[in-house]
């Protein structure tokens, strides 16, 4: 009963977001205020309907109710509590309903929270999100019903994949989908844009929050994602190139470009037809990487369902919002006219060349993504595109962003002097050349890693001297504190996120300074890396919920000294028939000892060994980013937004 | 800056960039999608080495109790183009693809079968519960000639000339649409 409730609250969806989409244009076209009343309260209706589905399907995983088809495929009555939850969205139907359920409360966000928008714009916005809503709607119905039934039901479920069972990947899909879908806000409020003709600085005030948040939650989610892979897969990486990986990484990259050049959109009205045009991106990459991922024509550990029908039916989706909004912005963007000018040296210029690395590092990606596809298409040639493409194609377009990162800051809007700003940098550069030399004084001819290290140590400072400057700390150091609570949390929240970016980069450098080893160890040797040795004690059987395991226990000395002990795992899954690893790390922040077991013969393990310095930062970075996005977005401006006010308030700032 | 173009055409076509790029972009993902359907695009096939190379030779053991004489890379050289297939008990895309080689059999067609890591009771338990649609059977436990052939999984399947040159692979289940667009027509090629 409750699934058939479930499957009629997604039709009711569809229902009202149709009803959504009809109210919302046509009232804003005919300026019927009566209309484009109603898609607010249609739009608070698409989500209690989409709410109650995602919670009847919820309900079937917790009860184990294996009359559901999608239950008995992706759960199993021996999961623990949370991995029936999450197995909710641990597969394709669950993860679409999820997609939809986020769609609808950024449709209820911008219903409930846009009160103080043009009421036009408002409509339309609701009613391009809610078309977009339409499709994926009528995709999971016609598609991938996930409240099918299965007769006679099966005693058990077929178990969720045994690697997907972990904390990590719990939350990696939400958050990426929060970020996925907030995008689909600022490309429903770039379409309404080209729909009225008008890009304001009240419109970049009200895309950009979105674009933050939805850039925050992709970082983490991203994060997440590499950190689940980092701990999980036990390949001792964080990241792999995998085209999935860089499916999510493009949204990541269009939308920082966007985020940013939406500031000059609402402080100085110029870039307009650019920061739509990233606005589509930004969606355009989202759904691109659901295509890739769940159509099939990847070949990757990642990918969902390999189903060419729901990979046709998602592609005349992508082809219609995509497409159609490509094409709206090809007849419409001739008519937006950038008010604002600047010289090429100014806060604009910098935020222009910002974008321009962000994108061309974004189609290194595409291209290195997209590239095997189509050589395998069209000329038959089957190889792959991997980590050296990669990083030397974007080294030298990161290199310059890096530093574009430290000065863009200190330059004044319109019209800057490279030259003071480089003044008040030259501490900020000399801490990075320190930090070069510093490693290749300790650590050899290691060019990479040390670059990493002084790439980091440069933005840090950097971001430091810019709120050193804006508290103006060493001029008049007594005035400093109160005016930093002065200083509004978006420079803050720049500022952070700039920093994180430091942190991040300080990780993957030392990263770049990891050491591994494979060795064969009997019970009682012990092998040595990186200045500790490991001694393997024993390998004994453990058993968990629902799986079997074999658990080795290595000490770990530094000289006498005890570190840890460390207790890899290999877990065999019998109902999925799986066997996974479960790495043992021991940090201490400054570096990661990780130890996976492997295969045991001739009475002993394979034991692999990785000392990874700085590892941890990585995520840690990850995190102060996207920390960084959430100070921005508690700034006042983008609480209290008074349109209306804007014009004045506008000139005055300018 | 840059907003300020003074060609309006020029500044047309640069606005339709994107769609073009898209458009080309998605006729792509297209015939991508297509030539799933028809089997000629497969992101995850790996072309074999095997492909106009002699099959590797190989002996194996007979599976007791099938009544089917035991497999050897001679086997593969005759009058006539064979099938090798690799299968296991334990994999659920191998009773995917059963019935069509049980079409085959039926119809005449030379199908040489490899039980792949699969315990002999079960590979037996296998075949009478759907039929054995194999002329002649190898036990392959270790897995030591699959590693010769390459195996990608099972089930996997080879086709073999006369002269013993293998001229096609698939990994993944035979469907009905494989079986009618390339096995037959690479059958009567071959013959």
């Amino acid at each position: 009963m409750i699934p058939e409730l479930g499957h009629f609250a997604l039709a009711l969806a569809l229902a009202l977001a149709m009803a959504q989409v009809v109210t919302g244009l046509v009232g804003a076209h005919r300026a019927d205020a009566r209309l484009m009343g109603a898609t607010g309260p249609l739009a608070a209706g698409v989500l209690v309907a989409v709410a109650s589905a995602f919670a009847c399907l919820m309900w079937a995983y917790v009860v184990n109710d294996t009359t559901v088809m999608n239950v008995v495929q992706n759960s199993h009555s021996a999961k623990p509590l949370l991995y029936k939850l999450s197995g909710t969205w641990g597969n394709h139907e669950g993860s679409m309903v999820l997609w939809v359920l986020i769609l609808a409360l950024c449709g209820g966000a911008v219903a409930g929270f846009g009160g103080n928008l043009p009421s036009a714009l408002q409509a339309r916005v609701l009613a391009i999100l809610a078309l977009v809503a339409v499709g994926f709607l009528g995709f999971i119905l016609g598609t991938s019903n996930p409240f099918d039934r299965i007769w006679p039901p099966p005693l058990e479920g077929q178990g969720l994949n045994p690697i997907l069972q972990d904390p990590g990947l719990a939350f990696h899909p939400p958050l990426l989908y929060l970020g996925y879908v907030g995008f689909a806000v600022t490309y429903a409020f770039a379409v309404a844009a080209l729909i009225e003709g008008r890009v304001d600085a009240a419109w970049g005030r009200w895309v950009r929050p979105w674009a933050l948040a939805a850039w925050s939650f992709l970082t983490l989610g991203i994060a997440l994602g590499s950190w689940w892979a980092y701990y999980e897969l036990g390949w001792g990486g964080y990241w792999f190139w995998d085209p999935v990986e860089n499916a999510s990484l493009m949204p990541w990259l269009a939308g920082c470009a966007l985020l940013h050049s939406a500031i000059v959109v609402e402080k100085r009205e110029a870039l307009k037809t650019w920061t739509v045009f990233l606005s589509l991106l930004a969606f355009g990459m989202s759904l691109l990487g659901t295509f890739l991922v769940r159509s099939g024509v990847l070949n990757s550990v990642h990918a969902f369902a390999n189903d060419p029908e729901r990979g046709t039916v998602i592609l005349i989706l992508l082809a219609l919002y995509i497409g159609g909004g490509f094409l709206l912005f090809a007849w419409r963007a001739q008519a937006m006219l950038p008010t604002g000018v600047f010289a090429p040296v100014s806060r604009e210029g910098a935020l222009v060349l910002n974008n321009l690395l962000l994108c061309s590092i974004a189609a290194v990606v595409l291209v290195g993504t997209l590239y095997p596809m189509f050589a395998d298409l069209v000329l038959g040639e089957k190889f792959s595109v991997g980590p050296p493409f990669f990083n030397t194609a974007i080294l030298p377009l990161a290199a310059p962003l890096i530093g574009a990162m430290g000065f863009g800051p200190m330059l004044a809007w319109k019209r800057a002097k490279l030259f003071p700003a480089l003044q008040r940098l030259w501490w900020a550069a000399l801490l990075g050349l320190g930090a070069f030399a510093l490693c290749l004084m300790l650590e050899g001819q290691r060019v990479g890693p040390a670059l990493g290290f002084a790439a980091a140590a440069w933005i840090i400072a950097a971001a430091a001297a810019d709120i050193a400057d804006r508290i103006a700390l060493f001029s008049r150091p007594r005035a400093a504190w109160s005016r930093a609570l002065g200083l509004p949390r978006a420079a803050w929240g720049g500022a952070v996120a700039h920093a994180g970016m430091g942190v991040m980069i300080l990780g993957l450098a030392g990263m770049g300074l990891a050491v591994d080893k494979l060795q064969l160890v009997k019970p009682g040797e012990s092998t040595r890396l990186a200045g500790l040795d490991y001694r393997l004690v024993r390998v004994v059987d453990a058993t968990g919920p629902n799986f079997t395991a074999r658990r080795a226990t290595v000490e770990v000395r530094d000289g006498t000294r005890l570190v840890t002990v460390l207790e890899p795992e290999r877990r065999s899954f019998p109902v999925a028939r799986m066997t996974t690893t479960e790495a043992a790390i021991h940090t201490n922040w400054l570096k990661d000892l990780y130890l996976v077991l492997g295969d045991e013969r001739d009475g002993g393990a394979v034991l692999r060994i990785h000392n990874n310095p700085l590892a941890p930062w990585i995520w840690l970075g990850a995190a102060i980013m996207a920390l960084g996005g959430g100070i921005s977005l508690s700034d006042r401006r983008m609480r209290v937004s008074a349109p209306a006010a804007k014009p004045a308030l506008g000139s005055a700032r300018a | 800056m840059s907003e300020a173009v003074p060609s309006p055409w020029r500044r047309r076509s640069l606005l339709l960039a994107p769609v073009a790029v898209a458009a080309v972009a998605g006729t792509g993902f297209y015939a991508m999608l297509r030539g799933m359907g028809t089997g000629t695009y497969d992101p995850r096939g790996v072309p074999s080495a095997l492909l106009g190379k002699p099959a590797p030779d190989f002996s194996l053991p007979a599976l007791e109790g099938a009544e089917r004489p035991a497999l050897g890379g001679t086997d593969l050289r005759g009058d006539r183009p064979v099938l090798l297939n690799f299968f296991a008990s334990w994999c659920v895309p191998c009773v995917i693809e059963h019935p069509q080689l049980m079409t085959m059999m039926r119809d005449g067609v030379a199908v040489l079968g490899i039980a792949y890591k699969d315990k002999p009771e079960d590979s037996l338990g296998f075949l009478r519960r759907h039929g054995n649609p194999f002329a002649k059977l190898g036990v392959d436990q270790p897995g030591r000639v699959a590693i010769d052939y390459g195996l990608y999984g099972v089930p996997e399947t080879y086709l073999v000339d006369k002269g013993g040159v293998v001229r096609w692979r698939w990994a993944g289940p035979i469907t009905p649409e494989i079986l009618a667009q390339q096995i037959t027509p690479l059958l009567k090629r071959f013959a």
